[in-house]
């Protein structure tokens, strides 16, 4: 683990979908290296064999009645979109020619 | 002086007796908002007019069909979605968005009757410590509002503290209910985790969220918590673990309570009127009966950076479904699909939330997943187990809740790190799972101090009756800030 280059950070952003300048990149990796430096401490101790913990319960998948239930009206799923057109959510190209 | 400063069993009382109805308490809680507000800074949104309309509707309610919470103003932090009501995290990124449904919790204050009055600010997506990472307003300490109220519940504590409400719900990701109540000198508790449906409250780390009450006195906090704690089956990780009658156990007799006491709590990094304050209240509960004894948590200084791997790498993924394509704010004077996501996630989110998308990301991608992601989670389990092996011999764990009394507006926004730090003794817990409080347990400089009390997994009960018993032993939870006594 080494620390973060103004590259990396921009790799990571592009991942994260956002948009970064060169400043802000500069400025993330430095903050950002600071964080995993830190971070390197949890190499002192030796976790060969230890199970990963995910959850802190015994969660199992929890099934339902497959029964059809009534969902929220189209209408009413539509009120916080921005664009929409004919109760469809409109975006801006996705393909460029 | 101010209604509020009644407990709620007394508060019933009034309305039984018609010393006042349930409208008068609507409106002072509106009434005592408008006067403090401009100096508190608790409020993002206002639910006025709904509100004031069904408290008059709920006068009309006979008694004998009221419960214990009937009528009583409550404010719900701003990540716990409430239908026609504007709830934004306090990001820019969901400026406007008006939720279409109410969460779990929501419903069951409504069903225990209690009034949401309105939003409670915080760190933008409960990612911070000291609310000043909202990007909409930094809510203070009432007790000196020149310092911070802690987070990210900041606003949930402070609207307590300031009289402004008797109630309130925060979120707790990795200290989020329990540092702000200390901050402020009130009573937050965050449940086990699984306790509290998480349907509707924003995600940040679903592993770790989980929803709390914070009130002025243990007896509200318990009943709140039983008003909404129970299995749900909208979140298949809400636990179907019975929800005693907490108030019931609240006698005062803690006779024979086996305490731990870590030493790792009271050691490096705490300041020492915090030490001191929580060696005090070990003597009290001595005297009440109970046995102390020092053990060892001896992988906690490692909890830190498990938590922020951890809790960054959930947010990650949680925080992709920001995209302004169906909700919340959306970039405008853009080419394609691509530059809308990134601008809209770029203009709509702070530095912070940034920060751990980014942190959160680069622990789960190829090459650093094992070393990050995969250390942390088994780093995580060496933590559960330092507490699953404390738990065989004792029936709490106390300690301070955090290292020092509320910081300075301003002091720590630059440095991450030192702002982290603020949360080495609450990670821990969420880490673990297990439930804790914070309770007053002193001051310094006129600034409160917590007292962290840790039960075992779905063990409210001896936590509450621990922390009833050092109440009623003590009179820091009936001290209240200057800014309370406001004409």
């Amino acid at each position: 683990m080494a620390k973060l280059t103004k590259e990396e950070v921009k790799h990571v952003a592009h991942l994260a979908r956002l948009a970064i300048t060169d400043e802000e990149a500069e400025k993330f990796a430095n903050q950002l290296g600071k964080i995993t430096d830190f971070a390197e401490q949890l190499n002192e101790l030796d976790t060969t064999n230890v199970k990963p913990t995910s959850h802190v319960l015994p969660i199992v998948n929890v099934m339902r009645e497959d029964v059809a239930q009534k969902g929220l009206d189209r209408e009413v799923m539509m009120l916080n979109v921005k664009e929409q057109e004919a109760g469809q959510v409109k975006v801006p190209p996705i393909l460029e020619d | 002086m101010t209604l509020f400063e009644r407990s709620s069993k007394e508060l019933q009382e009034g309305l039984h007796s018609g010393d006042f109805k349930i409208a008068d308490l609507t409106n002072e809680a509106f009434a005592r908002i408008e006067k403090l507000d401009g100096d508190v800074q608790a409020f993002l949104a206002l639910n006025k007019e709904k509100a004031i309309a069904q408290a008059e509707e709920m006068d009309q309610v006979p008694f004998e069909q009221r419960g214990p919470l009937f009528g009583l103003p409550i404010g719900v932090k701003d990540n716990i979605v409430t239908e026609g009501l504007e709830t934004t995290c306090a990001s820019k990124i969901l400026e406007g968005f008006m939720p279409i449904y109410d969460a779990t919790v929501v419903k069951k204050l409504r069903d225990a009757g209690m009034i949401t009055v309105g939003k409670l600010n915080m760190d933008e997506f409960a990612m911070g410590s000291s609310n000043e990472n909202s990007a909409f307003k930094t809510t203070k300490n009432p007790w000196n509002l020149d310092h911070v109220p802690g987070g990210s519940s900041g606003a949930s504590a402070a609207s307590v503290a300031a009289g402004e409400v008797p109630f309130s719900l925060g979120s707790d990701t990795g200290g989020s209910i329990r540092q702000p109540a200390a901050y402020c000198g009130v009573v937050g508790m965050k449940p086990t985790y699984g306790r509290v449906s998480r349907f509707g409250l924003v995600a940040f780390a679903s592993s770790l969220d989980q929803i709390g009450p914070i009130t002025r006195n243990v007896y509200d906090n318990a009943l709140l918590l039983e008003a909404i704690a129970g299995v749900d089956a909208n979140d298949s990780t809400s636990a179907d673990v019975p929800v005693p009658n907490y108030v019931a156990s609240l006698n005062g007799d803690i006779k024979g309570l086996r305490i731990a006491v870590p030493k790792e709590f009271l050691g490096e990094g705490v300041g020492e009127a915090a030490r001191n304050s929580v060696l005090e209240a070990l003597e009290v509960l001595k005297g009440l009966g109970a046995t102390v004894e020092e053990v060892s948590l001896p992988h906690s200084k490692y909890a830190l950076a498990a938590y922020y791997i951890l809790s960054s790498s959930e947010a990650s993924s949680n925080l992709s479904r920001f995209d302004g394509i169906r909700y919340g704010f959306r970039a405008e004077g853009v080419k394609n699909l691509m530059e809308l996501y990134k601008e809209t996630r770029a203009q709509g989110f702070g530095d912070e939330v940034k920060r751990r998308i980014m942190l959160g990301t680069y622990s789960l991608s190829a090459g650093t997943y094992d070393a990050y992601y995969k250390k942390a989670q088994q780093v995580r389990t060496l933590i559960k187990e330092d507490y699953d092996k404390v738990f065989e011999n004792y029936d709490v764990i106390v300690g301070p809740t955090a290292p020092t009394p509320a910081f300075k507006v301003g002091e720590n926004i630059d440095d991450p790190m030192t702002m982290y730090a603020n949360d080495i003794l609450t990670i821990p817990i969420n880490l673990a799972g297990v439930p804790a409080i914070s309770i007053p347990c002193g001051f310094e400089n006129g600034l409160p101090l917590g007292l962290q009390i840790i039960g075992k997994h779905f063990d409210e009960e001896t936590i509450y009756r621990t922390a009833f018993a050092y109440e009623q032993a003590t009179d820091f939870n009936t001290q209240t800030p200057q800014i309370w006594e406001v004409k």
